[in-house]
């Protein structure tokens, strides 16, 4: 099930981009999503365009898993295409059929609109696919620090995420096995209409609830027996390291950005 | 010359939500180095007691005193630092998403300097022989496996006594023999204190003393041999007697000279093949 999601999936391999603290990945991931809204012509999508090709390859993840996994994505990259070019009256027409017209200001739009959304989905690809869960969740963690002095519990939700993160395939697994449980009591998974199929799935969910409880409940126990007691006063094991490569990444990226300022119109 | 390192004075404990109590006027001492196992059947309260020991939860009537120090609200958290437990069900103590993580968790919790967490998560896991497996997932292991990580995790805060509740109950006989094992030579090089809470007669022959725990009470104390001298009571609190000993038993029926009860194959082997060359 989880083998074809790209979302989470993490592929590890020595690149700069991999080595890079989560912290400047997180920044400048959330700088991007902003400054792709600057471009407005050609020049500057075709900055983005090659700025995003070559995080991709400096992150040597191999083109089959990147795209691969985003075949959900190109479906729904078209339908915003389509949806642009039918739909934008603007401009001189280009193209007639009968009733059907398609301006030039659709085209464009449906263009850049669709590269602008696939850009981004590339950019957060990157981001997952070179650095792992758990290091995210650490970067988060970080980078909301300060929000710790209006009282917003960082580190209890960076430690729910870790934990949420260490679960997943045991909950998988479980379902696997409940799913097995039910299936030799004559619970059908996989065939029948929509509406049998979807009620087939209270005997799977019901005690894979009442077990993630039963685990919450000797999961908080053993963690007070190891000397939990809340962010206060606790160290940290792993820890990240801010190095040259992420300075020079977000002064990359802040080039990029006077770049697109300029090039546009 | 043993040195009692815990007291349980005149225990009684009510779980909030059952009417009846889970242990009654129980009173035990837990001394220094030894290794004791705590049997019982179902609900025979063994669980409850080590969730007391650790301020888990805490009794109506009676004390606990640990290495001279009084179980309360204010010294609950030096007597956990005391006492490290190992539970019954590996996946659900397993905090951290490597098996490094979860060694350094309860480091972290203690504030432990991150230098220092580094060197003794990597004792502890070599003490477990789970050096190897550092960067290794949970859902990659074993539950033996797991389970050795989870005292590695106990090893690395370096308690004085050591209780495992129940912690072999759900594994298979290689992992519960790791685990045992691994118990067995962390006592002898670390001269801890092991309690071992377990419905396993076959573990608790391997202890240096049990007690016997039957509806909320202690129903008897003693060495192995003493325990399982009792036989037939034993069968009637829903424990099963080790199979050494129900065939010594066995052959005794049948006048086939055993000198004793024995606990383990081996030795009950020893002294059949050697009954004739002592007459």
């Amino acid at each position: 099930m989880m083998e074809k999601m790209i979302f989470g999936r993490y592929v590890p391999a020595d690149s700069v981009i991999h080595r890079m603290d989560p912290r400047s990945k997180l920044i400048i991931i959330f700088l991007f999503v902003c400054i792709v809204f600057i471009a407005n012509n050609a020049w500057t999508y075709g900055a983005l365009v090659i700025y995003t090709f070559l995080m991709l390859g400096l992150s040597k993840v191999p083109m089959r898993f990147v795209f691969g996994g985003l075949k959900l994505v190109f479906i729904l990259i078209l339908f915003t295409f389509f949806l642009h070019v039918f739909l934008t009256k603007e401009g001189p027409v280009i193209f007639e059929l009968g009733w059907f017209k398609v301006y030039e200001e659709g085209l464009r739009q449906g263009i850049f609109i669709s590269l602008r959304f696939f850009l981004l989905i590339l950019m957060t690809s990157i981001l997952t696919l070179t650095t792992t869960p758990i290091a995210i969740t650490d970067g988060l963690e970080s980078l909301l620090g300060p929000l710790k002095k209006v009282k917003f519990p960082v580190h209890e939700l960076a430690l729910m995420m870790s934990i949420a993160l260490r679960f997943i395939p045991t909950l998988m697994e479980e379902t696997d096995k409940i799913m097995k449980a039910q299936s030799a009591r004559g619970v059908d998974f996989s065939s029948g209409p929509v509406k049998d199929r979807v009620k087939a799935v209270i005997p799977l969910l019901i005690p894979l609830f009442v077990s993630s409880f039963k685990r919450a409940e000797e999961l908080a126990t053993a963690m007070e027996a190891r000397g939990y007691r809340g962010g206060e006063g606790r160290t940290r094991y792993r820890q990240l390291s801010w190095g040259a490569a992420d300075t020079f990444m977000i002064l990359l990226l802040a080039a990029l950005t006077v770049l697109l300022i300029v090039l546009r119109t | 010359m043993k040195k009692s390192l815990v007291q349980l004075d005149d225990i009684s404990f009510k779980y909030d939500t059952e009417g009846d109590y889970a242990l009654r006027h129980v009173s035990i001492d837990i001394y220094e180095g030894e290794w004791l196992a705590i049997v019982g059947h179902n609900g025979s309260g063994k669980s409850t007691m080590a969730k007391l020991l650790n301020g888990l939860n805490f009794p109506q009537e009676g004390s606990i005193t640990v290495d001279s120090l009084a179980l309360s609200e204010d010294t609950v958290w030096d007597i956990r630092d005391k006492i490290g437990m190992v539970f019954q069900n590996p996946d659900n103590q397993f905090v951290g998403t490597t098996v490094q993580d979860d060694v350094a968790f309860g480091l972290e919790n203690h504030g432990i300097p991150r230098d220092d967490m580094i060197k003794r998560v990597q004792q502890a896991l070599e003490s477990v022989k789970m050096e190897q497996f550092l960067d290794q997932e949970p859902h990659h292991l074993s539950g033996g496996q797991k389970q050795r990580v989870a005292i590695a995790g106990v090893l690395a805060l370096r308690p004085d006594i050591i209780v495992l509740d129940e912690a072999t109950s759900m594994l298979d006989p290689r992992g519960r023999e790791e685990v045992l094992e691994t118990v067995r030579i962390l006592k002898k090089d670390h001269k801890m204190t092991v309690i071992s809470i377990t419905h396993d007669l076959e573990e608790a022959a391997k202890a240096d003393r049990i007690i016997v725990m039957n509806k909320g009470e202690l129903y008897k104390q003693g060495t192995p041999e003493e325990i399982f001298q009792l036989d037939e009571e034993l069968v009637s609190l829903g424990l099963d007697i080790p199979f050494p000993v129900k065939m010594s038993k066995m052959l005794k029926a049948l006048d086939i000279p055993v000198t004793k009860y024995h606990l383990s194959e081996e030795e009950l082997v020893a002294d059949i093949w050697t009954s004739h060359s002592k007459m």
